[in-house]
Formats: C-alpha cells, sequence, structure tokens
C-alpha cells in the first residue's frame, strides 16, 4: 500500500479542520505505542507536533480531525482526499460534525453580526459538516475525543491490509460486560448508552454517570421510545432533543431524533 | 445428606470464615452506591452482607428499600449472580506469536480459582443447569467455561420474598431450590436452616455447630416459600402452549413490541441462561502477536445474524422474535426444556420496561384468537 516512493514505510497524516485538537491531543497521549507507531509508518503531516507537508503530498492513510466550516475548508479537503489512499475521519467533529454543527439551524449571518465587529471579514459557510458529506470516506471512527485503542486497531488493521473491524453496537452491551448494574434502572438516570455506539467501555456509567452520547449513534436505534422512556423519568420533551443535540448533534438518527422531540428545528427558541 | 440443621444467624460470618479457610474466594451480594444496588463481588465476610434490605423490582425499574429485619437474603435477586463467574463476558482464549516465519499458538490454559458463591436463588442454580447443557456439552466441552464450573461452590438460599417481576413459580423452577447447591439455607429471623447437598459441601459442614432443626423452624421456612410462590403475580404460558409461538411468527404483536424495543439487549445481557458469545482478535501493534478473545455477545445486535454478507435480522423486530421464540420453544428441541427460569431479570433490567411474561402470554392469547 505504499504509495509514495522516497520512503519504505506507509505514510500518514493527520490533518485538522473546525475541531478542539483534543483527537489529535489524544494520539499524541498514546504513551510507548506512539513509538512503535513511528517504527511502522511515517507520520508526514501533524501540525499539532509540528510536521508540515503540503496538502498534495501522497499518504497512504490520511486521519482527519474536525468538520467542514469554510469554503477554503472545503477546496483543502477534496485535495487532501485526491492524494490519499484511505481516508478515515477520527471523531465527532470529522464525523457528524462535531458540537458546532447546532449552529446548522441557526441564522449564521446574523450571528456574525453579534459576534464580530467586522463580519465582512469572515468567509464561512453557513452549517458545520461531517468530512463524508463532501468526500468519500473509507472508516469513520467515532467518538469525542476518538478511541486511541480504535485509531491504532484501524491502522494495524490496514497495515495487514484488511479492513478495520468497525462496531457498531450499544454502550449497553459493553456496560453489561463490565458487569455494571444499570443506573437508569437503579436510579432513573438518564443514560444514554441504549442509543450510543460502543468505543469508551461504557466509562461513564461504570462510574455512575449517564453516557452522553460521545460515540455518536448505534446500529438499530428506537431514538421514539427512547425518548417517551426518558420523559417518563422525568424530563421534559426539550430534555430530551438536548440529549441527543449533543456533540453529534448532527448525525442523521440524533437529529432527527432531537426534531422529535423539541418539535422545532434546533437552536430557533 | 438433605438434614435440616439449624445456626443462629451470628454464625453466618464463622461459616464464610470456613469456606474462605478452605481456599475459596467469596463472590456475594454487596451494596453498590455507585451502581445503585446489589452486585454480586468478592466480598470480606458476613459484614458485606445487605442486611435489612429487600428489593422493589418492576419492569423497567428496580430499587433497595429498607425493611428493619436482620435479614440478609430479604430480597429476590439482581442483576446477575452465578453467570458472570462462569460464563466470563469477556476472556482471552488463546494468542498466537510469530516466531521465526512461523505462527506459535498458546492457549490461556484456564486456571480457575475456587470461587463460592453465596446466595444463589433457585432461578439461577436452573439456569445454572442450562449452561452446563451448553457448555459441557457431549463432545463439544468448553474447556474454559469447565475448568471454572469445577472449582465452583454453591450455596444457595430458598427465597423468602418475591419481587413483582419474579415467575419462577410458573416455570417449575422456584421459589424452592431443588438441587444442584453445595449447601442450601433458609433464613429465619433469628437464624438459618442448613442442609448439604454434595460431599464438599458435607465437608465444610464437618466442623461447623449445628443443632437439629426444630419441626417449628421448618414449617416457618416452608411457609415463606409457600408466601413467596402465592405473592408472584406473573407467570409463564403453561409449557406445552408455548411451541405454538412458532406458528404465530407473523403476529403484528411482534411489531408492537418492535416499537418499544430499543434493541439494547440488557435482556439477553442479564439473563441466566443465555450464552451467546463471539469471538475476536487482538493485534498488537507491531504485527508480531495477537490476542484470541470471546465477548458474551446478544440476539439484539446486528453482528449477532451477519451471516455470508448480510445481516439476516435487520430489524428489531425480527430480534425480538429471535430472543423469545429461541427462550420459550426452539430451546426444548434443543436442550430438553426452555431456556426461562422465570428470575424475572429482562423485565427488571429492560430500560423500556417490555414485560416479557405478558408478551408471552399476549402472543398465545393471540394465537388462540386467529385460529
Ligand atoms: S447504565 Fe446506561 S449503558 Fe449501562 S445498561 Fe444502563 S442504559 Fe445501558
Ligand atoms: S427487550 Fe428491553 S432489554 Fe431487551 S433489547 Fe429490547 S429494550 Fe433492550
Amino acid at each position: 500500500m505504499n504509495t509514495a516512493t522516497q520512503s519504505p514505510k506507509p505514510r500518514v497524516a493527520i490533518h485538522k479542520f473546525a475541531s478542539c485538537s483534543g483527537c489529535q491531543l489524544a494520539f499524541v497521549n498514546m504513551g510507548t505505542d506512539l513509538i512503535e507507531l513511528t517504527k511502522l509508518v511515517d507520520i508526514v503531516h501533524m501540525v499539532e507536533v509540528g510536521h508540515v507537508a503540503p496538502e498534495d503530498e501522497q499518504v497512504d492513510i490520511a486521519f482527519i480531525e474536525g468538520s467542514i466550516t469554510t469554503p477554503h475548508d472545503v477546496e483543502r479537503l477534496k485535495k487532501i482526499r485526491a492524494n490519499s489512499h484511505y481516508l478515515l475521519t477520527m471523531g465527532a467533529c470529522a464525523t457528524s460534525g462535531g458540537i458546532q454543527a447546532l449552529r446548522n439551524n441557526a441564522d449564521t449571518a446574523e450571528w456574525m453580526r453579534s459576534v464580530y465587529a467586522k463580519p465582512e471579514y469572515i468567509e464561512s459557510l453557513s452549517t458545520s459538516a461531517a468530512i463524508a458529506n463532501h468526500v468519500k470516506v473509507d472508516f469513520e471512527l467515532w467518538g469525542c475525543p476518538v478511541s486511541v485503542r480504535q485509531m491504532l486497531a484501524a491502522i494495524r488493521s490496514l497495515l495487514f491490509g484488511v479492513p478495520p473491524v468497525i462496531s457498531r453496537e450499544k454502550v449497553c452491551q459493553e456496560c453489561k460486560r463490565r458487569g455494571n448494574n444499570c443506573i437508569m434502572i437503579t436510579q432513573g438516570s438518564p443514560c444514554m448508552g441504549p442509543v450510543t455506539r460502543t468505543g469508551c467501555g461504557a466509562l461513564c456509567p461504570t462510574f455512575g454517570a449517564p453516557c452522553y452520547t460521545c460515540y455518536g449513534p448505534a446500529e438499530s436505534i428506537n431514538a421514539a421510545s427512547f425518548g417517551v422512556r426518558l420523559m417518563g423519568l422525568g424530563l421534559s420533551a426539550e430534555q430530551v432533543a438536548r440529549k441527543f443535540a449533543s456533540v453529534n448533534n448532527a448525525a442523521p438518527a440524533f437529529s432527527e431524533a432531537t426534531q422529535l422531540f423539541s418539535g422545532s428545528a434546533w437552536m430557533e427558541e | 445428606m438433605n438434614e435440616m440443621r439449624y445456626f443462629p444467624r451470628e454464625k453466618l460470618a464463622t461459616l464464610i470464615a470456613a469456606i474462605k479457610e478452605a481456599g475459596y474466594r467469596v463472590i456475594g451480594p454487596r451494596v453498590e452506591p455507585g451502581q445503585g444496588g446489589l452486585v454480586y463481588c468478592e466480598i470480606a465476610g458476613a459484614e458485606d452482607l445487605p442486611q435489612g434490605l429487600s428489593d422493589e423490582q418492576s419492569p423497567g425499574r428496580y430499587r433497595l428499600v429498607p425493611n428493619g429485619s436482620k435479614r440478609y437474603f430479604a430480597w429476590a435477586n439482581t442483576a446477575s449472580a452465578i453467570k458472570p463467574y462462569v460464563f466470563v463476558p469477556r476472556e482471552r482464549l488463546w494468542s498466537v506469536v510469530r516466531k521465526e516465519g512461523r505462527l506459535h499458538f498458546e492457549p490461556t490454559h484456564g486456571q480457575a480459582e475456587k470461587t463460592a458463591i453465596i446466595g444463589a436463588r433457585a432461578c439461577d442454580l436452573a439456569a445454572l443447569a442450562l449452561q452446563d447443557a451448553h457448555f459441557l456439552r457431549g463432545k463439544y466441552v468448553d474447556t474454559y467455561y469447565r475448568a471454572r464450573r469445577e472449582k465452583l461452590l454453591l450455596v444457595a438460599v430458598n427465597c423468602s420474598h418475591a419481587a413483582s417481576t419474579c415467575f419462577c413459580a410458573s416455570t417449575g423452577d422456584g421459589p424452592e431450590v431443588s438441587g444442584g447447591y453445595d449447601i442450601l439455607l433458609d433464613e429465619l429471623d433469628e437464624g438459618f436452616i442448613v442442609r448439604v447437598g454434595s460431599s464438599r459441601g458435607a465437608m465444610l459442614m464437618t466442623d461447623f455447630p449445628t443443632t437439629a432443626a426444630t419441626t417449628e423452624q421448618i414449617a416457618l421456612a416452608c411457609a415463606q416459600g409457600e408466601a413467596c410462590r402465592t405473592a408472584q403475580t406473573r407467570r409463564l404460558p403453561d409449557e406445552h402452549l408455548l411451541p405454538r409461538l412458532m406458528q404465530n411468527l407473523e403476529s403484528p404483536i411482534w411489531d408492537d413490541i418492535a416499537e418499544r424495543c430499543l434493541a439494547c439487549g440488557n435482556c439477553t445481557a442479564v439473563c441466566p441462561s443465555c450464552f451467546c458469545h463471539r469471538e475476536f482478535d487482538n493485534p498488537a501493534l507491531n504485527g508480531k502477536t495477537t490476542e484470541h478473545w470471546r465477548d458474551a455477545d446478544s440476539c439484539f445486535s446486528e453482528d449477532h445474524s451477519y451471516l455470508v454478507g448480510e445481516v439476516v435480522r435487520e430489524h428489531t423486530r425480527a430480534r425480538y422474535r429471535q430472543w423469545m421464540t429461541h427462550k420459550l420453544a426452539t430451546w426444548v428441541e434443543q436442550y430438553g426444556r426452555t431456556g426461562c427460569t422465570g428470575c424475572g431479570r429482562c423485565t427488571t433490567w429492560c430500560p423500556a420496561g417490555i414485560d416479557f411474561a405478558l408478551e408471552a402470554n399476549r402472543l398465545l392469547a393471540d394465537e388462540e384468537g386467529a385460529r
């Protein structure tokens, strides 16, 4: 899979768009695996650690952090896609549009005027979009931030020449494997596990906190029934809508759920 | 062997100490505040047991409530008991090392610890027998399961309290334990009636001081079992009717259930007889070694029915139908009885509050109406 000629090792790039850089930080923070990784691949581009390569640099694996929010982003992303063998999204922003996609239903021009002294200098799209809305994505790694274990597993699979295994099951499955009692059942806690994709190892419910939807929608979710259940625990319809409208608010299954329970487009109240 | 003996409550600590002395790690129910309920985990002694608590269970709800008594076992059950200690929900099965161009396979030899489980109920023991029928079956014995199963010591307790979700009387599995234990307790206000059910149990009880249980004590124990049976309001349809579920696969009731079901698989995870699992590999980053793992799986996950490139049970309707028809109907062909022992966990721990026994009754009533 080595597409570049000058290096014997597969080449990896990590690109940033609109994001908090948390996924890149998680990546940098992986510990000794990072040393092992650099023996296997060349990280040719990662601004966070000071490696800067031009966008038309040919790479084998490109990870994309962040969402697409400006016309310039679109151009840059297209170049990256054209020059990358595999393109993977890392994290909620790249995969669904991120928390910043909450603005998708707001009046961007109005917001711009209220925030910036000279809005005419700002060139921005009216939405924060997932990478897949603009280019073909080969594999999606969800999470806020992304799970480094999943990133490494994806790289390992691609090096072996097989597609990464990506599970879409619910957080509940992992929660139960950890031997937890369900906090929704024992405490009426509004845990989003039954609609959220696995990946975190059921981190929050294991410590008694309700799941926040970091990994986006799981497969076959039943948002209508689940939302009604949350209302049975005492949440208002608006609170249910807000539960779905978190870091993955623009993931289709969650934005539909948000609309269902808010009764109107988000952010208009 | 089944002589009924008696010991006062404070001696339970001594019994647990004797079990530890014999080299067992002791697993028992303990209040876990963060988890808001009881969890079977390693306990130091009787002081960790949930004294003076009862449970309130209903579809989708579980609460512990103080009952003012000194009893340790005045509750029905909790999310799990024996299952995770024999069918471990995640375990490494083997690993492979690449050396000199060859692959070397190394099994993870099940070095099971001697484990005692205190407080197993009738439904748990009946379900353990079902797990045995699956994992220890004929030529295809699961050696990982067997290693743990052989080291298991079971201290069972007859139920004196039924939750609203319990229906073991209708499946014939409870509330009294009928077998499969090493030591069996009946908890009374002042102490315990004790019986031994195996030579292992008898060994442990040899030096343990007991007195003969009085007729009065035995009558009290029988009465509380009887009260527990009559307190049960839910029931599964009669076993001979259950195969008819297979003639009702197109009932609109399956759609009605699927409208509520979250396909989260909590029901299968807490079910003491569910045994489905999947295997996966976890290669080291350097690509030189890999580990092969097993996870508990659920028929509510898409991967479970992924066959030759497609998900066979795409819709939740098909997944719920698979779960119920397997548990109540096709299980009989496989294992000679249904897979349900009436513990009610699937109902209590269902975030959508779907009532398994009620739905089974509705489906059969519908079938009778349709024909
Ligand atoms: S605590 Fe949350 S993740 Fe865990 S089983 Fe309950 S709903 Fe699912
Ligand atoms: S029946 Fe309940 S516990 Fe089972 S998958 Fe459906 S919602 Fe989850």
